[in-house]
């Protein structure tokens, strides 16, 4: 057989696979492209979700369910892809979040170039955490302890200095308008934010199909190995920690124009690196769909609780008490439900 | 010549592991370098291979002095180590783990995969491609590592034990394997306590001994060396065995 050959079976044998076997890859072959049919489909949902629910509520719902899937593919790239965990992925999202409203507020620039602004101070922050953290040699927990560290300071500091508004935070004053990104109607945000994420999750299959993706595939395994075969470790860490810093710090300015205020907590709360993290673990790490699988459980839980309850942070505990149960019986996330199906579909013959 | 190693020291607390010990690959060869158990041969491999820093000598690769260079810097100038305690990225297919080896040489998806195709067949496992590494035996995390360092187009491998724990039938298919590699223009230098395999594929051998090299020269040289005899099976067994052991290759 030679290699074209096998290629070519390959590739028909992908294309006629359902949207359960490239689920299947999507969490089993950390390599392999999904196929574009898959991407197709789940975008078109996307797209026609807010006319088939037009809702305020649900509208709403979708918002937040896209906004938790971007932040959390932030994470998912550096933790997920490249294994390096984090505790205080918020650093990126908070700097990102003041950045733009700094920009807007203080120098008077449009909300629009705050994004690419957020994405470059988001960055920033994660290029510097990296370099001094790989430097240093720091992995695993001592890692994500690090991370958490920096996010507590940037959240004292941002408390304490005079441009950010200290403790009493920042209000962005409502001017509704696209030029100024505040919608009149939810679903301006609802396609702002579906661009993002869906920017996201471009990236993310760039990753199963690129030699970069290949080189943190290999450094999540063994960094031994991967440095034996040429790979340079801290410099892919590195790389990856900038990118995963600028989506975070995207992700922050879409939630200060959202919500049109940011303050200490807001912005650097351990909650939302916990968040961040948990959407990609409940839906699979390391997979290009667990963070929009994971944040659609989030939003749903939230949603459902907020509504039948009073209660403050319910939403948290189902949550955490559902991560207990796939972590029991999932630990490689809910996308995994599929592989074992097709497992066991393929052990019958 | 393809390496030379001169004069490499390596120091543990109070320890030498590796001790003034030279050596030198030629191009196309392939060199083995065998000795007791702890006598540091993997030390060796980890300071030529820039794994290790080193208290002393140098590490000359291709004309270039690469003493110090870090190991990525190393293994993209050509020279790939394998790890004796297999290191499988586990949770990927075996096509995975050789193509993370053959992007480093291609780029390219489409060539990368292909030449990681092309390497498994090379090193008989194109049957376990979609294997995830966990899954393979001993056997096959040997092949793998072997795979996944050849998919890189090296220069020089340097190969640490690939034969342990295999068994003899295997260990006749690896010996055929890496004639084809160095038969491919790849230079090998081996760690190898299989001994027949040693006789057979060497074209020189190099004999560590408490971190020195005691002998060095073809297989029949070293065999019938008293040094080496003494290394391996006592004081005095050079006198008494010195026979048996030279005629032992060609039992």
């Amino acid at each position: 057989m030679n290699p074209a050959d096998r290629s070519t079976g390959q590739d028909t044998g992908v294309q006629r696979a359902d949207a359960s076997a490239a689920a299947a890859a999507d969490a089993h072959s950390p390599l392999k492209p999904i196929p574009w049919k898959l991407h197709l489909a789940v975008l078109a949902v996307a797209v026609a979700f807010p006319f088939v629910f037009p809702s305020n509520f649900m509208v709403n719902f979708g918002v937040l369910a896209l906004f938790y899937a971007f932040i959390g593919q932030s994470w998912n790239i550096s933790g997920g892809f490249a294994g390096q965990l984090s505790f205080g992925h918020v650093a990126f999202f908070g700097v990102g979040a003041y950045a733009s409203t700094i920009v807007q507020m203080r120098l008077g620039w449009s909300p629009w170039l705050g994004l690419p602004v957020a994405a470059l101070a988001g960055a920033l922050i994660g290029g510097v955490i990296a370099v001094l953290s790989f430097r240093a040699g720091l992995k695993g927990s001592y890692f994500a302890l690090i991370t958490l560290a920096f996010a507590e300071v940037l959240r004292i500091v941002s408390n304490s200095i005079s441009i950010t508004g200290g403790g009493m935070g920042m209000l962005i004053p409502m001017k509704i308008g696209a030029a100024n990104l505040q919608f009149a109607e939810r679903i301006g945000f609802y396609f702002l934010i579906l661009a993002l994420a869906a920017g996201s999750i471009a990236l993310a299959e760039w990753l199963r199909r690129s030699r970069f993706g290949a080189q943190l595939a290999a450094i999540r395994e063994n960094e031994d190995s991967a440095r034996a075969l040429g790979i340079n470790v801290f410099a892919e860490k590195v790389k990856v920690m900038l990118i995963s810093g600028a989506i975070g710090g995207v992700g922050g300015s879409f939630f200060a124009q959202y919500f049109l205020y940011i303050d200490p907590l807001i912005a650097f709360g351990v909650d939302k690196s916990i968040e961040m993290l948990l959407v990609s673990m409940i839906g699979g790490a390391g997979t290009v769909y667990g963070p929009l699988v994971g944040a659609v459980l989030l939003a749903l839980v939230s949603d459902v609780t907020r509504t039948l309850t009073q209660i403050q942070g319910l939403s948290l505990v189902l949550y955490g008490g559902l991560l207990v149960v796939i972590i029991a019986f999932l630990p490689n996330g809910l996308l995994d439900l599929f592989s074992r199906k097709r497992g066991a579909r393929r052990k019958k013959p | 010549m393809m390496l030379q190693v001169s004069r490499l020291t390596k120091i543990f607390g109070g320890l030498r592991a590796v001790d003034d010990a030279s050596l030198e690959v030629e191009q196309g060869s392939i060199v083995a370098l065998i000795g007791p158990n702890g006598a540091g041969k993997t030390t060796m491999f980890a300071c030529i291979a820039g794994f290790l820093p080193i208290n002393g000598g140098g590490v000359q690769f291709l004309g270039r002095d690469i003493t110090g260079w870090p190991v990525h810097r190393i293994a993209r100038a050509g020279m790939v180590r394998t790890f004796q305690i297999t290191q499988p990225f586990a949770r990927l297919t075996v096509h995975e783990n050789i193509a993370v080896g053959a992007y480093q040489s291609f780029p390219d998806r489409h060539q990368a995969w292909d030449h990681a195709a092309a390497v498994a067949r090379q090193v008989g496992m194109e049957a376990m491609l979609e294997q995830p590494a966990s899954d393979l035996t001993v056997a096959g995390r040997k092949r793998l590592e072997l795979a996944r360092a050849l998919a890189t187009s090296p220069r020089l491998l340097l190969l640490d034990e690939v034969m342990a724990g295999l068994n003899p039938s295997e260990i006749l298919e690896i010996i055929a394997i890496i004639r084809s590699i160095r038969d491919s223009g790849v230079t090998v230098l081996l760690i190898e306590h299989v001994m027949h395999a040693v006789m057979s594929l060497s074209d020189q051998i190099h004999v560590l001994s408490y971190g020195r090299i005691i002998a060095n020269g073809t297989p029949q040289q070293v065999v019938s060396d008293p040094a080496v005899i003494e290394a391996y099976l006592g004081r005095g067994a050079a006198d008494q065995g010195a026979t048996a052991v030279a005629e032992e290759p060609h039992a």
